[in-house]
């Protein structure tokens, strides 16, 4: 009971941006990563619209999408709603749970008015990191809350998952997310508390509450002060580039297969003479493995100084 | 006259509430309140919600199970209307193929007790092999399509359903698509009413579909269809919104609210069912308009038959025969002829976006499997399940992949074919049930030389893992006799089978080298239970010994999402750091990493 009431009241807890009895539709895009728990946003928001009498629709994707794929859900709500999704450009608030969906999504919001909530949490998929060739980029968004914030008319990037990990429970970013919510849509704290309360599993509503304060603390915060948290990735550290050449001596290779076996970028065959041969070699890293594990030392493993063709590409 | 229409609606009169429901969860409570006593499926998204929310109405109320396959599902609806009982069976569009055979001869035979078919397609292919239109179905065997809208009208349709099932003797497809099973919206639910069991009819004649008793059903059927072209035409239903008469719009299901989104003042006939479709208001209806739109996901069917009665109609000239519809697909088609004015087009940015396919999860039992299969240079028939994702990079292990439980079948005919390679066949253990067992009798009988994986996972892990013969549990979680697989395998005649950890990945190479050397049937049981069902697994995560790692980049080959680059270089290469909050210590990296620099991480770092 008193964690609900802990929820505290803002100052400025006016509503802000919409109001929903204007005949035209609230547009909401929620999305994340599967696993991030966008749904139970769009169910608190979809079941405190409806509460108010509202018509509402909300239409999710999932299926494979459980399996860290993006996940998306469209509320919305208001006197008459037909369609059940969201056209692009037409979202009235867009709230993202990781960093490169929110910008995936950027395009779905209202370019005059619309309002930009995202988590600067980075859920980095295997496929970012796929071209390991010496020096490749990491093919994960570069663009940061600033170029975001200047696109959007208004945008906030908030670490929620940091602020629920020290509540001692990262599952609860989302709840921070549905906070910082709260300050843009009109509907009044003690509902929103109570719809929250009742989503939340029981043993987490402490966390919760909690979390849902945090969020709405923020906004209000970011309001009166520069409103993004840091989401711009740690600098490239310096390295020296290089081509990676392999000399294979042919006479010493005993056929064994263990290179070809054991190279993680599978760029080694045995030849029709039953000789180790680099077959691919665009994708060969230079990581050595090659050299390190071939019992008979028939493979070396140079690495050419690239210096100039890298500043040519620059 | 009391049409069924108003009988259905007239159940709910005396309570009326309103819930939030998604189309699924709308089906579910209208069968349960049109009395449906028995109700099966197998899973398969995005119809899996509809047996889900079954077995959450007592169990004194009906009886829900998930079957092996579709076609067993409707074999076992079919059975209970026999015995005079409501059934339903629910299906994927990929599933009615399954349950073609059958479905095909319960149109001849009609119903005792009502029997709807629940079909969900998925335009737009959010997570099917392909795309096909489901009405087509109801067109080849001449049974009515029932295309809702929205939850309420999934809610009020299906009702109606078992209403028409059982007044025209036919059983009844009400369509459901992908955005509508997953669309959340108001629906005014009622109570259950029990409706009185009738009793088994003994009419060989129409329940026994011999050559003899087949003829005469067949006209049966076409006289029916006749029927309810008149039904269809007059029950309320379908209706007309009236509006400027310039042009008129005739569209079902899905598409309704889009054309309506679009076009508020249209004229616009929005049908009830898309099959079978009632002449005189089709023509009444385009009579009344200059211009006539057809506005139709997937396959013109509404618009061909509108076509085939020397009207003048567009349809697919404007809207797409492929992909999902939405507002913005019927305003291009609209503007496209002319009617709507061409959006503003202004300079976005759009940042470029992450490709972020559907992964295997962290520590999936089938991240080790497909290392061992990749590893043994093999040919490899796939089939559906989450281990479809291995086709993809880095795991790459997959080179077919057709239908359910197809792998076997493919292996089989790749062998006889000669391929040079040694061929594997992987197939999960609900897939192995649902079609793949045939199939390997069929590779025993014919002395195929393949090996096959069974990749055991323990439940029916892509849907969302619901349980199957092999779980132990019904779909009420109750416990169940379990199929023991090894004895079941040995029983269709294979002399070589194995179990292996696939945790264990040196054991796990190790066994698939054996079976794929010996000559004849091997099938290697991949025993591991899926990470997060039916418990969420988690383990105590791993950690790279940053300055150790060579940045050689082999445990990256495994596509674990917990494994990512850290921002520290060796040699020009990122070195690898693992996100303890996902994974699941599952070991696999520690088990590949060149210079064993993976260790469980020090508390500290759980922390
Ligand atoms: S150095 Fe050797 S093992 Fe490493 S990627 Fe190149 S060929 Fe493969
Ligand atoms: S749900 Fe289970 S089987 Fe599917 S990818 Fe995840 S761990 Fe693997
Ligand atoms: S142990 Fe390694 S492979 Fe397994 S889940 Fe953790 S990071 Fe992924
Ligand atoms: S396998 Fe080991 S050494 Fe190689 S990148 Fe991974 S952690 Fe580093």
């Amino acid at each position: 009971m008193n964690e609900q009431s802990s929820i505290a009241v803002n100052a400025d807890s006016e509503p802000v941006a919409f109001n929903a009895a204007l005949a035209e539709p609230t547009n909401v895009l929620i999305v994340g990563v599967g696993g991030q728990g966008v749904i139970l946003v769009s169910k608190v928001l979809a079941s405190l619209a409806q509460a108010h009498g509202y018509e509402v629709k909300q239409s999710e994707v999932h299926g494979m999408a459980k399996r860290g794929g993006t996940v998306f859900s469209h509320v919305r709500f208001g006197p008459r709603v037909w369609s059940p999704t969201i056209a692009k450009g037409e979202a009235d608030v867009l709230i993202a749970l990781e960093w490169a969906e929110g910008l995936r999504w950027l395009p779905h919001l209202k370019r005059d008015t619309g309002v930009f909530i995202c988590d600067t949490k980075r859920i980095v998929p295997p496929f970012a990191c796929l071209s390991r060739r010496p020096g490749a980029p990491m093919r994960y968004s570069t663009e940061t809350a600033e170029q975001v914030a200047a696109y959007v008319s208004e945008a906030y990037a908030i670490d929620a998952t940091k602020m629920a990990e020290e509540l001692g429970n990262e599952r609860a970013a989302n709840v921070v997310l549905l906070g910082a919510l709260s300050t843009v849509l009109e509907f009044a704290l003690p509902e929103w508390e109570k719809t929250v309360t009742a989503f939340v599993p029981k043993k987490t509503i402490a966390v919760n509450s909690a979390a849902f304060e945090l969020g709405r603390n923020w906004i209000a915060e970011a309001k009166s002060g520069p409103a993004t948290a840091d989401a711009v990735p740690a600098p490239v550290p310096a390295h020296a580039p290089y081509q990676p050449r392999l000399e294979i001596t042919d006479a010493w290779c005993k056929s064994c297969e263990i290179c070809v076996k054991l190279c993680p970028e599978r760029c080694l065959t045995l030849n029709a003479d039953r000789i180790a041969t680099l077959v691919a070699p665009e994708k060969c890293t230079g990581c050595r493995l090659c050299e390190w594990l071939c019992p008979d030392f028939a493979i070396r493993v140079h690495l050419d100084p690239e210096a100039p063709a890298m500043e040519a590409a620059q | 006259m009391h049409t069924p229409w108003q009988a259905a609606t007239a159940l709910n009169t005396d309570v009326k509430e309103l819930r939030p429901l998604t189309g699924n969860e709308a089906i579910a409570r209208a069968a349960w309140e049109a009395g449906v006593r028995v109700a099966a499926a197998y899973p398969g998204t995005p119809s899996t919600e509809v047996l889900e929310n079954l077995a959450t109405y007592p169990a004194e109320d009906l009886h829900a199970q998930w079957s092996t396959n579709e076609k067993v599902a409707l074999d076992v609806a079919m059975g209970a209307s026999f015995a005079g009982s409501r059934a339903l069976c629910a299906m994927k569009h990929v599933g009615l193929n399954v349950a073609a055979d059958a479905f095909m001869t319960a149109t001849y035979i009609g119903v005792n007790g009502g029997l709807v078919l629940i079909v969900c397609d998925d335009p737009g292919i959010h997570s099917s092999q392909n795309e096909q239109d489901s009405r087509i179905y109801g067109q080849l065997a001449s049974i009515p399509v029932l295309e809702p809208s929205d939850a309420q009208e999934a809610y009020d349709f299906t009702k109606l359903a078992f209403e028409i099932s059982e007044q025209f003797d036919t059983p009844v497809i009400v369509r459901s698509t992908t955005r509508l099973s997953h669309t959340r919206s108001t629906v005014s639910v009622g109570l259950r009413c029990e409706v009185p069991p009738r009793v088994f009819l003994e009419r060989p004649s129409k329940n026994v579909m011999i050559p003899a008793h087949a003829r005469g059903r067949h006209l049966f059927v076409l006289e029916r269809e006749a029927r309810l072209k008149d039904y269809l035409g007059t029950a309320e239903v379908s209706r007309i919104e009236k509006g400027q008469t310039s042009f008129g719009v005739v569209t079902a299901g899905t598409c309704y609210p889009y054309v309506r989104e679009v076009l508020p003042d249209a004229t616009v006939l929005k049908l009830a069912a898309s099959w079978p479709l009632p002449e005189p208001l089709l023509r009444e209806f385009c009579a009344s308009v200059d211009q006539v739109f057809v506005v139709e996901e997937l396959e013109p069917i509404i618009e061909k038959e509108i076509a085939s009665l020397g009207i003048k109609v567009e349809g697919k000239r404007l809207f797409p025969r492929a992909g999902e519809f939405s507002p913005e697909v019927v305003r291009a088609g609209f503007v496209k002829a002319g009617l709507l004015p061409a959006p503003p087009s202004y300079n976005a940015w759009v940042p470029e976006p992450v490709v972020r396919p559907p992964v295997l999860c962290a520590g999936c039992p089938h991240t080790s499997s497909f290392m061992a299969v990749r590893a043994s240079g093999a040919r490899v028939a796939g089939d559906i399940g989450c281990y479809t994702l291995a086709v993809l990079d880095p795991l790459r292990g997959i080179d077919t992949c057709v239908a359910m439980g197809s792998s076997i079948g493919n292996a089989i005919g790749m062998a006889k074919a000669g391929e040079t390679k040694p061929v594997v066949a992987t197939i999960g253990d609900s897939t192995f049930l649902h079609a793949g067992l045939p199939a390997l009798i069929d590779a025993v009988y014919n002395q195929a030389n393949i090996a096959v994986m069974l990749l055991d996972n323990h439940i029916t892990a892509m849907t969302g893992g619901q349980e199957h013969p092999g779980t132990g549990k019904t779909l009420r979680g109750e416990p169940a006799p379990q199929v023991d697989y090894e004895a079941l395998i040995k029983a269709c005649g294979v002399k070589w089978v194995k179990k292996v950890d696939s945790y264990d990945l040196a054991a796990t190479h190790q066994a698939l080298r054996e079976a794929i050397a010996y000559r004849g049937v091997a099938v290697l049981i991949s025993n591991r239970p899926c990470v997060l069902d039916p418990i969420k697994i988690k383990g105590p995560p791993l950690e790279v010994i940053t300055s150790q790692c060579t940045a050689c980049q082999s445990c990256m080959n495994l596509g674990c999402p917990a494994l990512t680059w850290s921002d520290e270089w060796f040699e020009g290469r990122h070195r690898v750091k693992i996100d303890p909050a996902l994974c699941i210590g599952c070991t696999l990296c520690a088990q590949v990493c060149t210079i064993d620099c993976i260790k469980i991480a020090s508390p500290a770092v759980t922390q």
